[in-house]
Protein backbone atom coordinates (compact mmCIF):
# COMPACT_ATOMS: atom_id res chain seq x y z
CA UNK A 1 0.00 0.00 0.00
CA UNK A 2 1.17 3.11 -1.15
CA UNK A 3 1.76 6.30 1.54
CA UNK A 4 -1.09 8.85 0.63
CA UNK A 5 -0.45 12.25 -0.08
CA UNK A 6 3.17 12.29 -0.15
CA UNK A 7 3.18 14.75 -2.97
CA UNK A 8 -0.17 16.84 -2.93
CA UNK A 9 -1.40 18.27 -0.23
CA UNK A 10 -4.19 16.69 2.39
CA UNK A 11 -7.35 18.68 1.67
CA UNK A 12 -7.96 18.45 5.51
CA UNK A 13 -4.36 19.85 6.32
CA UNK A 14 -3.61 21.61 3.69
CA UNK A 15 -0.23 20.27 3.83
CA UNK A 16 1.72 17.15 2.45
CA UNK A 17 1.80 14.64 5.10
CA UNK A 18 5.32 14.24 6.22
CA UNK A 19 5.63 17.93 6.59
CA UNK A 20 2.60 17.51 9.20
CA UNK A 21 4.32 14.57 10.74
CA UNK A 22 8.32 15.97 10.70
CA UNK A 23 6.73 19.70 12.69
CA UNK A 24 4.63 17.07 15.12
CA UNK A 25 8.20 15.37 16.18
CA UNK A 26 9.41 19.04 15.86
CA UNK A 27 7.20 20.03 18.75
CA UNK A 28 7.99 17.26 21.03
CA UNK A 29 11.60 17.93 20.20
CA UNK A 30 10.97 21.85 21.68
CA UNK A 31 9.69 19.91 24.62
CA UNK A 32 12.75 18.05 24.97
CA UNK A 33 14.79 21.05 24.97
CA UNK A 34 12.85 23.29 26.49
CA UNK A 35 13.07 20.99 29.30
CA UNK A 36 16.44 21.06 29.76
CA UNK A 37 16.57 24.76 29.44
CA UNK A 38 14.14 25.24 32.10
CA UNK A 39 16.23 22.82 34.11
CA UNK A 40 19.14 25.59 33.43
CA UNK A 41 17.14 28.01 34.46
CA UNK A 42 16.06 26.52 37.46
CA UNK A 43 19.50 25.73 38.49
CA UNK A 44 20.92 28.75 37.83
CA UNK A 45 18.32 31.34 39.60
CA UNK A 46 19.47 28.92 42.69
CA UNK A 47 22.64 29.06 42.46
CA UNK A 48 24.03 31.70 44.77
CA UNK A 49 26.85 32.23 41.54
CA UNK A 50 27.38 30.86 38.18
CA UNK A 51 29.46 29.30 36.64
CA UNK A 52 30.28 29.20 40.64
CA UNK A 53 33.08 27.09 42.90
CA UNK A 54 35.01 24.61 40.12
CA UNK A 55 38.33 23.20 41.48
CA UNK A 56 38.41 25.52 44.73
CA UNK A 57 38.26 28.28 42.30
CA UNK A 58 35.68 30.73 41.74
CA UNK A 59 34.50 31.99 38.17
CA UNK A 60 32.17 34.66 37.81
CA UNK A 61 31.80 34.21 33.51
CA UNK A 62 31.24 31.07 31.94
CA UNK A 63 33.56 32.50 29.41
CA UNK A 64 36.36 31.86 31.90
CA UNK A 65 35.52 28.52 31.84
CA UNK A 66 33.90 27.62 27.52
CA UNK A 67 36.08 28.57 24.56
CA UNK A 68 33.63 31.94 23.27
CA UNK A 69 35.91 31.65 20.30
CA UNK A 70 35.58 27.91 19.18
CA UNK A 71 31.34 28.43 20.16
CA UNK A 72 31.73 31.29 17.38
CA UNK A 73 33.79 29.59 14.91
CA UNK A 74 30.55 26.73 15.39
CA UNK A 75 27.90 29.07 15.56
CA UNK A 76 29.22 30.42 11.37
CA UNK A 77 29.40 26.74 10.58
CA UNK A 78 25.92 25.77 11.69
CA UNK A 79 24.44 28.57 10.09
CA UNK A 80 26.38 27.91 6.64
CA UNK A 81 25.49 24.22 7.09
CA UNK A 82 21.32 26.01 7.40
CA UNK A 83 22.40 28.18 4.39
CA UNK A 84 23.37 24.97 2.26
CA UNK A 85 20.78 22.53 3.03
CA UNK A 86 18.04 25.25 2.20
CA UNK A 87 20.04 25.61 -1.36
CA UNK A 88 20.30 21.76 -1.62
CA UNK A 89 16.10 21.79 -1.33
CA UNK A 90 16.06 25.28 -4.23
CA UNK A 91 18.43 23.49 -6.45
CA UNK A 92 16.40 20.00 -6.56
CA UNK A 93 13.09 22.61 -7.21
CA UNK A 94 15.24 24.53 -9.33
CA UNK A 95 15.67 21.16 -11.66
CA UNK A 96 19.58 20.82 -10.87
CA UNK A 97 20.56 17.52 -9.40
CA UNK A 98 24.23 18.41 -9.70
CA UNK A 99 24.00 21.54 -7.62
CA UNK A 100 21.74 19.50 -5.15
CA UNK A 101 24.22 16.70 -4.13
CA UNK A 102 27.09 19.43 -4.20
CA UNK A 103 25.08 21.26 -1.39
CA UNK A 104 23.87 18.46 0.64
CA UNK A 105 28.02 17.42 0.78
CA UNK A 106 28.61 20.58 2.14
CA UNK A 107 26.11 20.30 4.43
CA UNK A 108 27.28 17.29 5.93
CA UNK A 109 31.26 18.36 6.21
CA UNK A 110 30.09 21.25 7.91
CA UNK A 111 28.11 19.13 10.33
CA UNK A 112 31.48 17.16 10.46
CA UNK A 113 33.20 20.34 10.81
CA UNK A 114 31.23 21.30 13.52
CA UNK A 115 31.28 17.94 15.24
CA UNK A 116 35.54 17.98 15.46
CA UNK A 117 35.59 21.33 16.87
CA UNK A 118 32.82 19.88 19.73
CA UNK A 119 35.03 17.13 20.44
CA UNK A 120 38.03 19.54 20.54
CA UNK A 121 36.56 21.90 22.92
CA UNK A 122 35.25 18.66 25.07
CA UNK A 123 38.32 17.21 25.04
CA UNK A 124 40.58 20.34 26.81
CA UNK A 125 37.90 19.92 29.19
CA UNK A 126 38.39 16.40 30.00
CA UNK A 127 42.40 17.05 29.84
CA UNK A 128 41.65 19.53 32.76
CA UNK A 129 39.56 17.00 34.79
CA UNK A 130 36.28 18.99 33.70
CA UNK A 131 33.35 16.62 33.95
CA UNK A 132 29.85 16.68 34.13
CA UNK A 133 30.27 15.52 37.78
CA UNK A 134 31.95 18.60 38.82
CA UNK A 135 29.17 20.93 38.99
CA UNK A 136 26.18 22.01 38.21
CA UNK A 137 27.15 24.21 35.63
CA UNK A 138 29.31 21.80 33.52
CA UNK A 139 26.73 18.95 33.98
CA UNK A 140 24.47 21.24 32.61
CA UNK A 141 26.61 22.34 29.55
CA UNK A 142 27.45 18.99 28.92
CA UNK A 143 23.83 17.61 28.53
CA UNK A 144 22.57 20.60 26.02
CA UNK A 145 25.47 20.64 24.53
CA UNK A 146 25.79 16.53 23.92
CA UNK A 147 22.17 16.33 23.02
CA UNK A 148 22.70 18.34 20.77
CA UNK A 149 25.60 17.04 19.32
CA UNK A 150 23.91 13.87 19.00
CA UNK A 151 21.01 15.55 16.95
CA UNK A 152 24.00 16.41 14.74
CA UNK A 153 24.79 13.08 13.97
CA UNK A 154 21.07 12.07 13.48
CA UNK A 155 21.26 14.88 10.66
CA UNK A 156 24.48 13.85 9.80
CA UNK A 157 22.77 10.28 9.22
CA UNK A 158 20.00 11.16 7.40
CA UNK A 159 21.63 13.87 5.13
CA UNK A 160 23.97 11.19 3.88
CA UNK A 161 21.20 8.62 3.26
CA UNK A 162 19.35 11.22 0.78
CA UNK A 163 23.16 12.21 -0.87
CA UNK A 164 23.73 8.85 -1.46
CA UNK A 165 21.03 5.66 -1.55
CA UNK A 166 17.96 8.26 -0.89
CA UNK A 167 18.66 10.21 -3.94
CA UNK A 168 17.58 7.75 -6.45
CA UNK A 169 13.86 8.52 -5.64
CA UNK A 170 14.75 11.64 -7.54
CA UNK A 171 14.60 9.76 -11.27
CA UNK A 172 11.62 8.03 -9.97
CA UNK A 173 9.95 10.37 -8.29
CA UNK A 174 11.56 13.82 -8.06
CA UNK A 175 8.34 15.56 -6.41
CA UNK A 176 8.19 13.54 -3.61
CA UNK A 177 12.26 13.25 -3.27
CA UNK A 178 11.71 17.13 -3.09
CA UNK A 179 9.38 17.17 -0.64
CA UNK A 180 11.80 14.77 1.71
CA UNK A 181 14.70 17.16 1.41
CA UNK A 182 12.03 20.05 2.59
CA UNK A 183 11.27 18.16 5.52
CA UNK A 184 15.06 16.74 6.53
CA UNK A 185 15.69 20.26 6.39
CA UNK A 186 13.40 21.33 8.43
CA UNK A 187 14.87 19.23 11.10
CA UNK A 188 18.34 20.08 9.93
CA UNK A 189 17.52 24.06 10.52
CA UNK A 190 16.12 22.93 14.16
CA UNK A 191 19.20 21.40 14.79
CA UNK A 192 20.62 25.24 14.17
CA UNK A 193 17.61 27.02 15.82
CA UNK A 194 18.86 24.72 18.90
CA UNK A 195 22.34 26.54 19.13
CA UNK A 196 21.19 29.73 18.50
CA UNK A 197 19.65 29.54 21.63
CA UNK A 198 22.40 27.41 23.25
CA UNK A 199 25.09 29.28 22.14
CA UNK A 200 24.49 32.51 24.37
CA UNK A 201 22.71 30.90 27.13
CA UNK A 202 25.59 28.75 27.89
CA UNK A 203 28.50 30.30 26.57
CA UNK A 204 28.01 33.88 26.62
CA UNK A 205 25.53 35.04 29.87
CA UNK B 1 3.49 25.54 -0.77
CA UNK B 2 6.29 23.51 -2.76
CA UNK B 3 3.41 21.97 -5.17
CA UNK B 4 2.97 25.76 -6.04
CA UNK B 5 6.22 27.08 -6.90
CA UNK B 6 8.10 28.26 -10.19
CA UNK B 7 11.48 28.60 -10.66
CA UNK B 8 11.23 32.43 -10.81
CA UNK B 9 10.05 31.97 -7.33
CA UNK B 10 13.29 29.50 -6.55
CA UNK B 11 15.72 32.18 -7.22
CA UNK B 12 13.88 35.13 -5.28
CA UNK B 13 14.26 32.60 -2.57
CA UNK B 14 17.58 31.99 -2.95
CA UNK B 15 18.39 35.86 -2.82
CA UNK B 16 16.48 36.17 0.42
CA UNK B 17 18.26 33.00 2.11
CA UNK B 18 21.54 34.46 1.28
CA UNK B 19 20.41 38.37 2.75
CA UNK B 20 19.19 36.29 5.99
CA UNK B 21 22.29 33.82 5.93
CA UNK B 22 24.10 37.78 6.22
CA UNK B 23 22.14 38.59 8.67
CA UNK B 24 22.51 35.79 10.88
CA UNK B 25 26.52 36.37 10.68
CA UNK B 26 26.40 39.98 11.49
CA UNK B 27 24.16 39.12 14.71
CA UNK B 28 26.32 36.16 15.46
CA UNK B 29 29.58 39.02 15.89
CA UNK B 30 27.03 41.41 17.70
CA UNK B 31 26.25 38.90 20.42
CA UNK B 32 29.77 37.92 21.09
CA UNK B 33 31.01 41.32 21.13
CA UNK B 34 28.27 42.63 23.55
CA UNK B 35 29.37 39.55 25.45
CA UNK B 36 33.06 41.06 25.72
CA UNK B 37 31.49 44.45 27.50
CA UNK B 38 30.51 42.25 30.76
CA UNK B 39 27.09 44.18 31.02
CA UNK B 40 25.58 43.35 34.28
CA UNK B 41 23.85 39.96 34.42
CA UNK B 42 19.83 41.63 33.44
CA UNK B 43 20.59 43.86 30.31
CA UNK B 44 22.97 41.18 29.29
CA UNK B 45 20.34 38.63 29.16
CA UNK B 46 18.07 40.67 27.65
CA UNK B 47 20.04 41.87 24.81
CA UNK B 48 21.33 37.97 24.17
CA UNK B 49 17.83 36.31 24.38
CA UNK B 50 16.56 39.29 21.81
CA UNK B 51 19.32 39.21 19.61
CA UNK B 52 18.84 34.80 19.95
CA UNK B 53 14.89 35.34 19.24
CA UNK B 54 15.93 37.65 16.20
CA UNK B 55 18.15 34.94 14.75
CA UNK B 56 15.38 32.00 15.65
CA UNK B 57 13.01 34.07 14.27
CA UNK B 58 15.22 34.65 10.86
CA UNK B 59 15.48 30.38 10.36
CA UNK B 60 12.08 29.37 11.12
CA UNK B 61 10.80 32.25 9.13
CA UNK B 62 12.92 31.48 6.13
CA UNK B 63 14.82 28.45 5.80
CA UNK B 64 12.10 26.46 7.28
CA UNK B 65 9.35 28.94 5.08
CA UNK B 66 7.17 29.66 8.21
CA UNK B 67 6.10 32.76 6.44
CA UNK B 68 3.99 31.25 4.28
CA UNK B 69 3.19 27.92 5.68
CA UNK B 70 -0.25 26.33 6.08
CA UNK B 71 -2.89 27.15 9.09
CA UNK B 72 -2.44 23.87 10.31
CA UNK B 73 1.36 24.02 11.28
CA UNK B 74 0.81 27.85 13.21
CA UNK B 75 -1.56 26.07 15.03
CA UNK B 76 1.18 22.83 16.04
CA UNK B 77 3.32 25.48 16.55
CA UNK B 78 0.78 28.03 19.05
CA UNK B 79 0.14 24.87 21.14
CA UNK B 80 3.95 23.87 21.34
CA UNK B 81 4.69 27.40 22.56
CA UNK B 82 1.69 27.58 25.21
CA UNK B 83 3.16 24.15 26.82
CA UNK B 84 7.25 25.43 26.41
CA UNK B 85 5.57 28.44 28.72
CA UNK B 86 4.01 26.00 31.01
CA UNK B 87 7.12 24.41 31.66
CA UNK B 88 9.36 27.64 32.13
CA UNK B 89 6.88 28.70 34.68
CA UNK B 90 6.49 26.01 36.24
CA UNK B 91 10.33 25.65 37.29
CA UNK B 92 10.80 28.46 38.18
CA UNK B 93 7.89 29.28 40.23
CA UNK B 94 8.62 26.12 42.31
CA UNK B 95 11.96 27.58 43.04
CA UNK B 96 9.93 31.33 44.17
CA UNK B 97 7.60 28.90 46.42
CA UNK B 98 10.49 27.83 48.01
CA UNK B 99 12.30 30.60 48.77
CA UNK B 100 8.98 32.29 49.47
CA UNK B 101 7.33 29.82 52.10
Amino acid sequence: MDIPYTVTARPDTGVYNAKIGVWLFLASEVMLFGGLFSSYVFLRVGAPAWPGMLHGEMYAHASEILNVPLATLNTFVLIASSVTMVMSWASLKLDDFKKYRLYLGATIALAFVFLIVKAFEYGAKFEHGLFPSESNFLAIYFVLTGLHGLHVIGGIVVNAYFWGPGAKMWKTDPDRFANRIEVAGLYWHFVDLVWIFLFPTIYLL
Amino acid sequence: MSDTLHAEDIRKHVRVYLIVFATLATLTVITVAVSYLHLPIVPAVIVALLIATIKGGLVAGYFMHLVSEKKVIYLILIITVVFLAGMFILFPSAHADQVGG
